[in-house]
């Protein structure tokens, strides 16, 4: 059949939901904020004809992971999220043993819908925990403390089969000592997987607003330099070392969904502001839909589907989308795979120049992976690479 | 053969600072005397080309014949031959000054005289003009005419006391300058019958007429049909169409003493025109050419290089294109470690390399960069010979070098008072020896000598920002003088950098080396290793920065699986990398190789 170098990655799908209690002031993602109830039947009823629509552009999948993210998924109703997974279902064929993760808030409101969640098929959630310092959980804009967090990690990891969460660090003001200690207390929460972020002030948040004013300053490319290295070093010696540059996880509690995205594999985007790669005939699509929620609704509601952006990705583009999502892995890249989607090598006096420079290393299997050194400044060697 | 007087001609040109009113006032000439009705009047018709009328300096000289019906009833051809006003052009001044016997001076009501207006008038005196003083913008509230008449007298030595008052904009007073110009300025003398004699004021290529060469007769006659010789390059050319502007072209088949037109004939090239050269009858030649005449010599150097070198052809043949109609630009082609194939190219002035510059640019739709300007040294070897320098790249082995002279100006410099003490250290600073300091009203007058190289930089720049734009400047070259002059060389990454190297003052290397280096140190950006930016002269490192090796970059997060979203920002890295050069192991932005060169000292 297709002989399309993206088949073995794995086929995952991605479901948007849209929708907060609150915005948090250094979010930049599709999220918004209703004073009204949201009409969940409503977009039920879109996600499952967007789910079809999809399903008959490349039908015969078989779904390796399925994960719902936000704005805050964890505000559905567990009987939405299930009769979103059967419409999945019937779409495609679910492989057994797919990976299938919430992300959810850990408020004691959210915590009393697990259950559902995993009665709705849910086997994995992932925390949007943050901080374990109550000054900063209200500085970053969360609603919930510290022990409610962690209170929610411990139920979470009673209910579900597997589970994660989410620290943002190189914080205002942050001193290496305190991330140490928090970082420590983290993991000894921590069941399998542990995301951590860097903050980064993106354009069009609060955030950015009180940074341009000089009121929020964050550490310095040294300062978060050095918080980098110590974040790493902590999770080495803690068994959860970095399998991406932002995740830690105990070897085989890998996010299987997120390596889809970053082995480049298949992957639907379902939801408002949802992205996808949609490999057809030899073409692989990037396709993006509408991000305003109700501005989706009535385009699924026309036309079957909220997409607003449809490219085929040509050689080069499909190329360096292989680079910049898999030199994010610890395992790398396999170069020949890049020869595949562009018909060319990388340029071998640009990796011996990386190479002389100890930012990436070949592999004795040929793999082409970033090293410790590199991670920190893997743009300018992705930069480098693609040029 | 007897000399006469032509008294039904006058020839003047227009003397003034930039923004006086020059232009202006030769457009209301113009429609006052109905050379051109008001529907044929574009603005400011002499300025031909954009840049001429966007930096309103005038670059060719240019030529319009008046016809004008006196209060005498008489009817007199005025020529105004409209002068480049800048510096850079003073050769070119001086020949069209020449063509003249008068020159109107034209001095804003408000602002007075300025260094440029000072230069150039001398320049008028010089030439023997008689000059008319005209006022300009007496509209204006802030005009003054009776304390800037008093600032002519003291400052210029001339009378003004009979100035005429105008606005050139509102068209107040033009009849008055007509007059004036009749009544004052001097009719040309000529003899008939003598053989031809004629000054070459300037030339141009047209591309349907091909060179056309702009003259004033002093004796005899030009004529078509005829066969005429230039005396300096000793070519002959046969003459097809003889005429004058009017400022449209209008053949009229002969012109005879004190007239001013133009003739075209079988001249190839612009290049086979030197401007200040004597035409005469190829048969029956004159006996003595004109005074005055000397070939063009470029006096500052620059490299040009195309951004994308796939352009270097191009640029060539935009470069051939430009010296079709500008034989005072000089270019020969250069190879440079850093930047790639491109051309060393000689330029009459600062002014000048931007104008060529912009017009390749702009023109030919090319990416530039230019490299460090560079002024001619003179060195005496120590075997006894002597070498011109043009590019610091080129310099030899220092051990063979017995002395570098290099060329110096003299400056005038007038400056309200209360920025005299910054233009002061300026000109110090620049190695500048004060000549002269008066005061002009209450505008200090300064006369400096400063090196060439010293100016060649940021001098005009730095000059108008200490004194918030109020200060003027005029120069001429005016020796080479000996100095203890060392090559600086710049090397990025232990690289040197040959397109940054430089000729400077020893007593200034160190300065000079550690400016360049903090500038390379800002424009550099960070890489994955660090850089050393080292200034250095021979083996020694004078000055050193480090371009510290890039921390850190990583996107933390990615949402979801949008890849366009990272994609965008490679593609942006991307074409950043595109518009650097890479030297060695380091991307240099093209911006350092100019942003380098303007540095504060």
């Amino acid at each position: 059949m297709i002989d399309h170098p993206t088949r073995d990655a794995g086929f995952g799908v991605y479901v948007h939901w849209p929708f907060c209690a609150s915005k948090c002031p250094y979010c930049d993602f599709n999220s918004h904020v209703r004073h009204q109830p949201v009409d969940q039947e409503r977009f039920l009823a879109a996600f499952r004809r967007e789910i079809a629509h999809t399903a008959a552009r490349i039908p015969g999948r078989t779904v390796t992971s399925i994960f719902f993210g936000g704005g805050t998924p964890s505000l559905m109703k567990p009987e939405t999220v299930g009769a979103i997974l059967d419409a999945i279902g019937a779409a495609w064929s679910v492989d057994a043993g797919a990976e299938i993760t919430l992300e959810a808030n850990p408020t004691s409101v959210e915590m009393e819908r697990f259950r559902g969640y995993r009665t709705a098929g849910i086997n994995r959630v992932s925390l949007g925990v943050q901080a374990l310092n109550d000054t900063d959980l209200r500085r970053l804009g969360r609603m919930h403390s510290v022990d409610e967090a962690l209170a929610a990690v411990t139920i979470a990891a009673s209910i579900f089969e597997r589970s994660s969460f989410d620290l943002i660090y190189a914080r205002p003001d942050q001193t290496p000592q305190a991330w140490r200690a928090e970082l420590e207390r983290a993991i000894g929460h921590a069941a399998e997987h542990l995301s951590l972020y860097q903050l980064t002030i993106e354009p069009g948040t609060w955030f950015e607003k009180l940074h341009r004013a000089g009121k929020l300053t964050v550490p310095d490319d040294d300062a978060s330099r050095a918080l980098f290295d110590l974040t790493q070093e902590i999770c080495e010696a803690r068994g959860l070392p970095a399998y991406e540059v932002s995740n830690h996880a105990r070897p085989g509690a890998e996010s299987r969904h997120n390596l889809v995205y970053w082995r480049y594999g298949e992957y639907a985007g379902i939801g408002p502001g949802a992205h996808g790669r949609l490999v057809t005939g030899n073409a692989r699509l990037a396709t993006a839909t509408e991000k305003h929620p109700e501005t989706w609704l009535e385009r699924v509601e026309r036309d079957g589907h909220g997409i607003i952006d449809e490219e085929v990705l040509t050689a080069d583009a499909e190329g360096d989308e292989f680079l910049l999502m898999g030199l994010r892995l610890k395992e790398g890249i396999d170069p020949r795979r890049y020869t595949r989607f562009t018909g060319r090598t990388l340029n071998e006096r640009r990796i011996r120049t990386l190479e002389d420079h100890g930012l990436i290393v070949r592999r004795a299997d040929s793999r082409l992976t970033v090293t410790r050194e590199g991670f920190p400044v893997l743009n300018a060697v992705i930069a480098e690479l693609a040029a | 053969m007897t000399t006469r007087t032509f008294d039904n001609i006058r020839n003047f040109s227009i003397v003034a600072h930039i923004d006086h009113g020059k232009s202006t006032l030769a457009d209301r000439l113009i429609q006052t005397t109905g050379t051109l009705t008001a529907r044929e009047m574009t603005e400011q018709v002499l300025d031909s080309m954009d840049i001429e009328r966007e930096r309103g300096i005038t670059i060719k000289a240019q030529t319009v014949r008046l016809e004008y019906l006196a209060e005498d009833g008489k009817t007199y051809i005025l020529n105004l031959m409209d002068t480049p006003g800048h510096v850079d052009f003073a050769y070119e001044v001086s020949r069209s000054l020449a063509a003249c016997e008068g020159s109107l001076l034209v001095v804003d009501a408000s602002q007075g005289v300025e260094a440029q207006t000072l230069a150039n008038v001398y320049q008028a005196i010089d030439a023997n003009h008689e000059i008319v003083t005209v006022l300009n913008k007496i509209d204006l509230p802030a005009a003054d005419p009776d304390r800037i008449k008093e600032q002519i007298e003291e400052v210029i030595g001339i009378d003004a006391s009979d100035a005429v008052p105008i606005s050139a904009k509102t068209g107040l007073n033009i009849e008055a300058v007509l007059e004036a110009i009749v009544k004052k300025l001097p009719a040309p003398k000529g003899d008939a019958d003598a053989p031809l004699k004629a000054l070459l004021v300037d030339s141009w290529y047209d591309a349907y007429l091909g060179v056309v060469v702009l003259v004033r007769i002093i004796d005899g006659t030009l004529k078509k049909g005829m066969t005429i010789k230039m005396m300096g390059t000793d070519a002959s050319h046969g003459v097809d169409k003889v005429g004058v502007f009017t400022p449209k072209m209008r053949d009229i088949g002969s012109l005879g003493p004190g007239e001013v037109g133009f003739f075209t004939g079988s001249i190839k090239e612009v290049a086979d025109t030197r401007v200040g050269d004597t035409i005469t009858d190829d048969r029956k030649p004159t006996a003595q050419a004109l005074p005055g005449f000397k070939p063009v010599q470029p006096v500052v150097f620059c490299g040009l290089f195309p951004v994308d070198a796939a352009e270097f052809e191009t640029l060539r043949a935009a470069m051939g294109r430009l010296r079709l109609n500008d034989a005072s630009f000089s270019y020969e082609m250069e190879t440079s470690a850093a930047l790639g194939f491109g051309f060393r190219c000689g330029f009459l002035g600062l002014l000048h390399l931007e104008i060529i510059q912009e017009r390749l640019e702009r023109e030919f739709n090319l990416d530039l960069i230019s490299t460090a300007p560079s002024v001619v040294y003179h060195l005496r070897m120590t075997d006894g010979t002597i070498k011109e320098l043009h590019n610091p790249a080129d310099m030899p082995d220092v051990m063979k070098i017995e002395t570098i002279k290099e060329p110096w100006i003299r400056a005038t410099i007038l400056t309200p008072d209360e920025y005299l003490g910054a233009v002061l250290k300026l000109c110090q600073d620049r190695r500048g020896v004060q000549v002269d300091l008066n005061y002009v009203g209450k505008r200090a007058m300064l006369v400096y000598d400063l090196p060439l190289n010293e100016v060649v930089f940021d001098f005009y720049d730095r000059l108008k920002s200490i004194s918030k734009g109020y200060a003027s400047f005029d120069y001429h070259i005016s020796d080479y003088r000996e100095g203890d002059l060392v090559k600086m060389s710049v090397l990025v990454n232990a690289e040197p950098v040959d397109a940054l190297s430089m000729l400077v003052h020893r007593n200034r290397a160190e300065s000079r080396g550690r400016a360049m280096c903090e500038k390379l140190k800002e424009l550099i950006p960070p890489h994955m290793f660090q850089i050393p930016v080292q200034a250095a002269i021979g083996g020694k490192i004078i000055a050193r920065e480090t371009i510290r090796a890039l921390r850190k970059d990583v996107t933390a997060k990615c949402y979801g699986g949008d890849a366009s979203r990272k994609r965008k920002l490679l593609d942006k890295q991307k074409a950043g990398k595109k518009r650097m050069r890479q030297f060695g192991k380091v991307d240099i932005p093209q911006e350092a190789f100019i942003a380098a060169l303007k540095m504060d000292s």
